[in-house]
């Protein structure tokens, strides 16, 4: 077993430099500079002095091999650098903004699997009946929708509904305090947003689930089980259930994974201060420094969640050997 | 009347623009928070000096003096300053080469230190002549100066080379925010992430790239002043979010300026508790066409390109759905320099006849072989106004049967592409603070002597032309030698084509009272004056 | 695992094997029957297709012609779905933006399906070094975020309707190589590849005629997930500016800025490309879920 870690976390370094790269030679493919862009971005004049001095001074002329090695060596010895926009340390700038990230993330998933699993379970059971035709909609439907465009649509509604039912328009709060700090303010300003994300997951979820139970319910020890007269309740909560969660756990630590590098769309609509959109301001700054940070920060969550999931798949099913 | 201070009527889409008596009329009330949002992502740094977005200045401005401003109760007036930190606007002596600034006495740091002509001068030399290793993102601006001393504790002395009248309007840029001497003489860089000033308000806290709060400085040297008792600014960088948050009263305001569809949601729900002020912008989008690229050295083809666009009946169009509005030449329309119509409607791209405008357009094509030319827009990823400039552009030119696609890019490699030449046509800006047309429309000269211009065209009679009018000392005399420059550029060579200037409408609660707008979302941004009539 | 003869599957996707002589009709009827939803998907799909394919018969506006006289009006009988904020007529917009989203979702599906099969299949043939390579670079890929690549294509190539495609295609690699590869996996040791490689046929010729067809079914599933998330994620693309361009009419673009600006006082702006986006991953899924059900011989053999 813990040889088995140890070789997977090798395999990762790989997969890890080989990020590193492409973001590192990605970042300086695209034209301009965080120095032409910090210097110009009020639209006027732009003292080519001043960019050469900044660029210096970022290290922005060195050669690029210097860069990329400097670059990979400051993280073996877990120096992350500073934001070339802010010259805040990375970590710093990072830290405060994974609080309401992690927490949309988290409520998303726990939102999702609550109503993933009973549903897809229900729909599994009660195959071809209306009812599974219209959980099965509803499931799709959260996928086919785009969910910035349910963010936005949401996000008016409540406007709107407020407004005709109180005269007055009522919108979530726009800044975020910690749910400890205040718990109301907290949870009316992240549940929205968390529905949102969690409506698409849980619809992804939903047929995972579905499809999976299905898959269980024709195996012959369920057979075996319905011919010794076991009570359906049993057969479905002890044997299918359990086994059918398998693929389940996967998809849901995957999409976890992806969850945490895909909210950008979702706190650009809820302007939410989290990792997505510090995302998308390091890119359009062309801080490289951050971008590189924030990158290497999601495959580490992603190789990562990899791991775990498989190591709770094992547990989950003891017929399944680590090699 | 370029500057108008409106109550929108309810359900009213472009309505009439009543100009209303002053809010000052009433007596300000004490205390309060003002909640405003700041439509930007936070700024990189504190260091107004450094920095160029206005996210630095909404952000940061109430926390600093300044040595001369805008007037704060008519900050609309392109010509007028008055003293901040200073007693009295000074007289150049020396043949209008020295400035004697007397600075005002008792004033306070927040730290409880003395501000004294030596701050002053400190700050300014830093602005001027930063250090090594520190970049003053405007020091271009102040080029003419020779030395800035500070004789004694209350004076402040700028020596300049040649006397200039662009020296007063570039002093009181609305990011010269007096330092105090001990602290940049040790660090020149502890500003970037502290602050620590003499204006209104004190900086309490900062939440990294969501909000700031100050509260009352109750040491103000305005007697008064400041009204409120507390500041939060919310950086919000998506319009939506700002049109939400004032709409729900989450924010009572937004300073940088709306399109005029958030003004019509806000005015038709909640009417009269919405206050709206618009003006005229002193900011707008110039389309480049790239001299350097064939077919666009044919000033023939320059010329079509202009002649196509119908800003008469665009640029009113264009204002219901995007933040442009006053058909302009190359000078700020709120300016006595600028054109009037009937002198636009001489040049190309303004004439009153489209339909002979555009036949002309398409002769002009026809002479130089480049009828239905297909090239690139090149414009930058910003939708208010940007792409709808563009936009409505590309289907003006489908009207003379050119083909245009639209390249969009983020603002990096937009930039690069102007600076590098990699384009047919740019949308491009050109956005000044204070109103300075002489040193705003250097913006035209050819690059060789202006390296932001980025047509990357060489022409010694444009050099010729702005030098004349800059030299001109009469108003009347500066007027016809600006209106020489701009024909040459426009008509005779379109060297460029003036988009419609920007207009800026913020609407805000109608209990925020006291802010007046400005030709620039850069100035009177201390908020010193507002008072909250709750 | 059943192993699937490749005439057997596609006889599948006509949906019956072809030793019953039956009617066209009654094929139809019998799966709209087995299938009500599959059904439904397939029909959004057929009207979609036929609204991109002839949308110049169809549109009854110039998608792309300004009219200022006519902004930002209601539904109506001369504009049914009203116009946008440039007074184009949304209805004429969303029929041409179908042409446009069926040619991203669909090519970059394609394309990003089919180099995976490639790659997967003869990762799992080789097996080896080639194979842990193979599977780091998928690993880097399924990591790394969209919005990274999608900007720095922007950046370098410019915005316009195949660099979205690139943009969108790169990630789908990963995902379809990853599911492809396990597949391909378990037919590897099957004793006729074997026997293929003894008779020493070429690589090329013993991975297209001999793995590849087998690994054909979860292929194809995947392929019909691939064309409704391309779909969305050109919306996602053009929502931060990154996507098609004004004033080509796509869907995503047009729920851009007008869409969010005017929610309330001109809702139709954002909700028609909305629901447009909605039915049509939606049409396509149902069909593809009803494929998967017809393909796939474990849920068949019921």
């Amino acid at each position: 077993m813990y040889r088995y870690i140890v070789k997977r976390l090798l395999l990762a370094v790989p997969t890890l430099v080989g990020a590193a790269a492409l973001v590192f030679v990605l970042m300086r493919l695209i034209p301009g500079d965080v120095c032409v862009i910090r210097l110009g971005s009020g639209g006027a004049h732009v003292d080519p002095a001043s960019v050469e001095a900044c660029r210096q001074e970022l290290g922005l002329n060195n050669p690029l091999i210097v860069q990329f090695l400097d670059f990979l060596w400051s993280y073996f010895t877990f120096d992350f650098g500073t934001s070339m926009w802010s010259g805040q340390p990375v970590t710093h700038e990072i830290a405060a903004r994974l609080p309401v990230s992690l927490q949309i993330a988290v409520m998303a998933t726990v939102i999702a699997v609550a109503i993933a699993i009973p549903l897809g379970t229900i729909s599994a059971l009660r195959e071809n009946t209306w009812l599974d035709h219209v959980v099965r909609m509803v499931a799709i439907a959260g996928i086919a929708t785009p969910s910035f465009w349910l963010g936005i649509m949401s996000l008016v509604l409540v406007l709107d509904i407020t407004y005709l039912a109180t005269g007055k328009a009522w919108m979530p709060p726009i800044q975020y305090v910690s749910f400890w700090q205040d718990p109301i303010h907290n949870l009316s300003m992240v549940l929205l947003p968390a529905i949102t994300v969690g409506y698409r997951y849980s619809a992804v979820t939903m047929r995972m689930t579905r499809s999976a139970m299905l898959e269980v319910m024709r195996e012959d020890y369920i057979r075996t089980a319905r011919s010794k007269g076991l009570l359906e309740q049993i057969i479905i909560n002890r044997h299918a259930l359990k086994n059918a969660l398998l693929p389940v756990v996967t998809l849901i630590g995957i999409e976890f994974a992806f969850l945490i590098g895909g909210l950008v769309v979702t706190e650009q609509v809820f302007n939410l201060n989290g990792i997505g959109r510090l995302f998308v301001q390091a890119v359009q700054n062309q801080d490289n420094v951050l971008t590189q940070a924030l990158v290497m920060l999601v495959v580490v969550i992603f190789v990562v969640t990899n791991l775990v999931v498989d190591l709770l798949y094992a547990w989950l099913d003891p017929r399944i050997r680590f090699s | 009347m370029y500057v108008r201070t409106a109550l929108w009527a309810a359900g009213l889409g472009v309505a009439a623009a009543i100009a209303a008596a002053p809010a000052g009329a009433q007596t300000p009330k004490k205390g309060g928070t003002l909640t405003y949002m700041i439509s930007a992502d936070a700024s990189p740094s504190f260091d107004g000096h450094r920095e160029t977005t206005f996210a630095t200045v909404h952000a940061v401005a109430p926390y600093y003096s300044v040595l001369i401003r805008v007037p704060p109760d008519n900050p609309a007036s392109t010509t007028e300053f008055v003293c901040d930190l200073c007693t009295e606007l000074p007289k150049p002596t020396d043949g209008g080469k020295t400035y004697t600034f007397k600075i005002r006495q008792g004033v306070k740091f927040h730290d409880g230190s003395k501000l004294t002509a030596k701050d002053v001068a400190a700050t300014w030399n830093k602005i001027v002549f930063p250090p090594k290793g520190v970049t003053s993102a405007r020091v271009t601006y102040y080029s003419m100066v020779e030395k800035i001393e500070a004789p004694d504790d209350a004076t402040v002395v700028f020596r300049l080379k040649t006397p200039s009248s662009a020296f007063l309007p570039a002093v009181a840029d609305p990011f010269t925010w007096i330092y105090k001497k001990e602290i940049i003489d040790k660090d020149p860089r502890w500003y970037e992430k502290n602050i620590m000033g003499s204006g209104p308000f004190k900086f309490v806290s900062y939440a990294i790239g969501q909000s700031i709060k100050g509260e009352r400085n109750p040491d103000y040297y305005h007697k008064g002043q400041p009204y409120l008792d507390a500041i939060e600014g919310i950086f919000a960088a998506k319009q939506s979010v700002r049109v939400d948050a004032i709409r729900g009263n989450r924010a009572a305001i937004e300073f940088r300026g709306m399109p005029p569809s958030a003004r019509d949601e806000l005015v038709k729900e909640a009417g009269k508790d919405i206050f709206v002020q618009d003006s005229d912008w002193n900011c707008g989008n110039i389309i480049t066409p790239n001299h350097k690229k064939k077919p666009f050295d044919d000033v023939r083809v320059r010329r079509a390109l202009a002649l196509a666009v119908d800003q008469w009946k665009g640029a009113p169009a264009l204002s219901k759905i995007a933040i442009v509005r006053t058909v302009g030449g190359i000078v700020f329309p709120g300016s006595p320099l600028a054109a009037t119509k009937e002198e636009l409607q001489q040049m190309a791209g303004y004439w009153p006849d489209i339909e002979k405008s555009r036949a002309e357009a398409r002769r002009l094509l026809k002479e130089a072989g480049a009828e239905g030319l297909k090239f690139e827009l090149t414009n930058r990823n910003v939708d208010q106004p940007y792409k709808f400039v563009g936009t409505w552009l590309i289907g003006e030119w489908k009207k003379i049967g050119l083909e245009v696609e639209q390249k969009v890019v983020p603002t990096g490699p937009w930039f690069q592409a102007m600076r590098t030449g990699a384009f047919d046509v740019v949308v491009d800006a050109n956005c000044q603070s204070v109103v300075n047309p002489p040193l705003d429309t250097s913006k035209y000269l050819p690059q060789k002597v202006y390296p932001e211009s980025y047509g990357g065209y060489d022409d010694p009679k444009s050099i010729e032309l702005y030098n004349k009018m800059l030299a001109a000392t009469d108003p009347k005399e500066q007027r016809a030698a600006m209106r020489a420059f701009e024909k040459h550029t426009l008509d005779t060579e379109a060297h460029a084509i003036v988009a419609p200037y920007w207009y800026r409408i913020v609407p805000a609660r109608s209990y925020v009272k006291g802010w007046k707008i400005s030709p620039s979302h850069y100035l009177n941004q201390d908020l010193a004056n507002i008072w909250l009539d709750k | 695992m059943t192993i699937i003869a490749p005439n057997r599957v596609a006889a599948d996707l006509i949906d019956e094997p072809t030793d019953r002589k039956r009617s066209t009709l009654d094929v139809a009827l019998n799966f709209m029957k087995r299938q009500p939803l599959g059904s439904f998907g397939l029909l959004i799909v057929v009207v979609m297709f036929a609204a991109g394919v002839l949308a110049e018969w169809i549109a009854p506006f110039d998608p792309e012609e300004n009219d200022f006289s006519a902004m930002m009006e209601a539904p109506n009988l001369v504009h049914w779905l009203g116009t946008d904020q440039l007074g184009r007529d949304i209805f004429s917009r969303l029929v041409f933006g179908a042409r446009t989203a069926l040619i991203v979702g669909f090519s970059a599906a394609f394309m990003g399906g089919i180099i995976g099969l490639v790659l997967g299949v003869s990762s799992a043939y080789f097996g080896g070094w080639f194979d842990l390579l193979f599977q780091r670079v998928l690993d880097v890929l399924m990591a790394f975020p969209l919005i990274i690549l999608a900007l720095a294509v922007v950046s370098v190539f410019g915005t316009g309707v195949f660099n979205v495609i690139l943009a969108i295609t790169i990630p789908l690699i990963p995902r379809c190589g990853r599911v492809v590869r396990a597949s391909a996996l378990s037919v590897r040791e099957v004793p006729y590849v074997d026997a293929a490689r003894a008779l020493g046929f070429s690589h090329a010729r013993i991975v297209l005629r001999h793995m590849v067809p087998n690994v054909i079914a979860p292929f194809l599933i995947l392929l019909s997930a691939f064309v409704g998330q391309a779909i969305l994620a050109e919306a996602s693309l053009s929502y931060l500016g990154l996507g098609v361009q004004e004033p080509v009419p796509a869907w995503g673009l047009m729920l851009q800025g007008g869409a969010e600006e005017y929610a309330t006082t001109a809702p139709w702006i954002a909700v028609f490309p909305g629901v447009a986006i909605m039915l049509t991953v939606l049409g396509i899924s149902l069909f593809g879920d009803a494929l998967r059900d017809a393909i796939d011989p474990k849920l068949r053999d019921r």
